[in-house]
């Protein structure tokens, strides 16, 4: 595995204590695979993607990197890590500094990991902006004179131009519209076959991570509740909450039809004992109310966390 | 056959810049659900505005809006601000914007009531409880004192369209209702808006980008590109025979769920460039992200074709073989 993560957990302390906003995550991506990580909001998947990267601090459990352990190095032992390890934001005009020129914004990287001399970078710049689909006229730009498609384009350049094993992509086409979201869907299946990537692909959109992943993980509430390769999680889900997240999906196929889950989401701040997703599930018994249930395995790469979960 | 409840003609809406909506028209029945479909640029958002009258000052808007037979353009600010909220309400897309936050939601919802229908507070406090328990608000007595703050966001959603819904407008305009809500919350939330619409016999204007929310909801749909009417159909026939270039692409553009579509069969389909790459083009507004282009698509913008049944289509290119397989 490239990345692995076992018993992660990150917390954060609010005015009513301490909120466990991951709780207990164990993952895998492995070399060249793509995995995706959907859940809605307040699930913990983005301050997971934070906690791996540590941009956030880790209360318990490892996040291992090519077998080294990311939580126990030094600062400057982090740092060939860090360059290995990228990410893409949703948000690509929040996350480019609009009084940057675009080939200052990519050049930045390479300065930061000391990597070729001026010339060198300059090659490295020109070379990934065409390998995202800008021309080089984009390169004396600034962010706030391009679409919100182009501005992702500028986002993930930004993020491999250090040729990165890893890219963890959080909604990178959430802010788009659906014509543009399909051209970046497909950029970042190119560059990951031409670069030979593994993405961690964070959305909460059901379509956009059946395209783009080789195995699927459901998260609620701080939890992956399911993990499964290939087309097994859509054709056989096992958890009640990925059903319900898969029958919310608007469907023509569903005229009028009333939604699968009532409830809202409960608040990190508050996770309901037993299994957290009892409060709003279908099937909920005795034992869901007491017993938080084991993540276990019920078909091949197929784990689910629910008691009443068969094969 | 009867005047429909709202009939928008010929509507143009200018700035100093340009002009976002261009020649637009549909019609909308009693009871019935109406979905405007478009990007972000297509203009869909400003007719929804321009049908409340709350385009921002130094937009003019040209052509008819009439709502029961008469034309709202026509109508002072004080008989327009007589509809509005009353007859005609609207519900934004993002509910924290849309409340006040130093005010409870009870005396939010109780302000319509007291403006338009002259009640008591007393009597607005009892009817804002009544309308908390209509959009399905848990505890509606303890949450009539909350903020908006205290609420989630498919909360701070149900109070906006709570007091959209105050006085049984006949008409509702929902723009974006859902975009700002995680899915399974989406999903309670149109339920909702049906509902409402079937129990209070309200007509409802669904303005979304969202082609799955078009199929399972809508009575009829209005696809919008750069500010024009692009295609109308129902939403059977325009998701299943699409005939228009642009909601050709949009629809093969899309990972629709139940198609399962994964990278390791091939790519998406893509439409070109940009929305915005044809502005100030005298033509079609598609032409540069079209594959049909033929020499005319360039000198006026396309005349809309009927294709039978209510379906129209702003491309006579595409049109041409639909119309002879209809005949």
């Amino acid at each position: 595995m490239l990345l692995e993560t076992h018993d992660l957990h990150v917390r954060f302390s609010t005015q009513n204590g301490a909120l466990h906003a991951v709780d207990g995550v164990s993952l895998g991506v492995g070399r060249g695979e793509s995995v995706g990580l959907v859940g809605e909001s307040g699930c913990g998947k983005s301050t997971l993607a934070k906690a791996v990267l540590r941009l956030l601090p880790v209360a318990a459990g490892r996040v291992l990197f090519d077998g080294q352990d990311v939580g126990t190095l030094s600062a400057r032992d982090l740092q060939p890590l860090r360059r290995r390890m990228q990410i893409v934001f949703q948000d690509p005009f929040g996350s480019l500094n609009p009084r940057h020129t675009v080939e200052s914004i990519l050049t930045a990287p390479l300065v930061v990991h000391g990597l070729g001399d001026r010339q060198e970078r300059r090659r490295r710049v020109e070379e990934i902006v065409g390998q995202v689909g800008l021309s080089s006229s984009a390169l004396s730009r600034y962010p706030h004179e391009f679409s919100g498609g182009q501005r992702q384009r500028i986002g993930i350049a930004r993020a491999l131009i250090l040729k990165p094993d890893l890219v963890i992509c959080d909604e990178p086409v959430s802010a788009l519209d659906l014509s543009i979201q399909a051209q970046i869907l497909n950029l970042l299946v190119g560059m990951k076959r031409a670069l030979g990537l593994s993405y961690l692909f964070i959305s909460h959109d059901l379509s956009v991570v059946r395209f783009i992943s080789d195995r699927v993980l459901v998260m609620y509430l701080g939890r992956i509740v399911e993990s499964a390769a290939g087309d097994d999680l859509w054709q056989a889900p096992l958890h009640p909450y990925t059903r319900a997240l898969m029958q919310a999906v608007p469907d023509p196929a569903r005229r009028r039809q009333a939604p699968a889950l009532s409830g809202d989401l409960p608040s990190p701040e508050n996770v309901p004992p037993g299994c957290r997703f009892h409060p709003r599930c279908p099937l909920a018994t005795e034992i869901c109310r007491r017993q938080d249930p084991a993540f276990r395995e019920l078909r091949p790469q197929h784990a689910v966390a629910c008691h009443h979960a068969e094969a | 056959m009867a005047s429909p409840l709202l009939d928008v003609r010929g509507l143009s809406v200018r700035f100093p810049t340009g002009s976002p909506v261009i020649d637009f028209g549909f019609h909308i029945e009693q009871g019935e659900t109406v979905a405007v479909v478009g990007e972000s640029g297509s203009g869909k958002s400003l007719t929804a505005l321009a049908i409340m009258g709350l385009l921002p000052r130094r937009a003019a808007a040209t052509g008819t809006i009439a709502f029961r037979g008469v034309d709202l353009l026509a109508l002072p600010e004080k008989e327009r601000r007589a509809i509005r909220g009353r007859q005609v309400a609207m519900v934004f897309q993002e509910p924290m914007t849309s409340l006040n936050p130093v005010m409870t939601v009870g005396r939010q919802i109780g302000e319509v009531l007291r403006r338009h229908e002259g009640l008591s507070s007393a009597a607005a406090r009892a009817r804002a409880i009544e309308l908390l328990d209509l959009v399905r608000v848990a505890d509606p007595h303890l949450r009539v004192d909350d903020y908006p703050h205290r609420l989630s966001g498919g909360m701070r959603q149900r109070v906006v369209i709570a007091i959209a819904v105050a006085c049984r407008p006949s008409l509702l305009v929902a723009d974006e209702p859902t975009t700002a809500l995680d899915v399974t919350i989406q999903a309670q939330i149109l339920d909702l808006l049906d509902r409402l619409r079937r129990d209070l016999a309200m007509a409802l204007i669904l303005i979304t980008h969202d082609l799955g929310i078009v199929g399972q909801w809508a009575d009829r749909v209005v696809v919008m590109y750069a500010g024009r009417k692009a295609e109308e159909a129902s939403p059977h026939e325009l998701l299943a025979h699409p005939v228009h270039p642009y909601t050709r692409g949009l629809l093969a553009a899309s990972p629709r769920l139940s198609a399962g579509a994964n990278y390791r069969q091939g790519p998406l389909e893509e439409i070109p460039g940009t929305i915005a790459s044809a502005a100030g083009e005298p033509g079609c507004p598609f032409v540069p992200r079209c594959d049909l282009v033929q020499p005319s698509c360039r000198v006026a913008p396309p005349p809309l074709v009927e294709l039978g049944g209510g379906r129209l289509v702003a491309c006579p290119i595409a049109a041409v073989p639909e119309a002879v397989h209809a005949s």
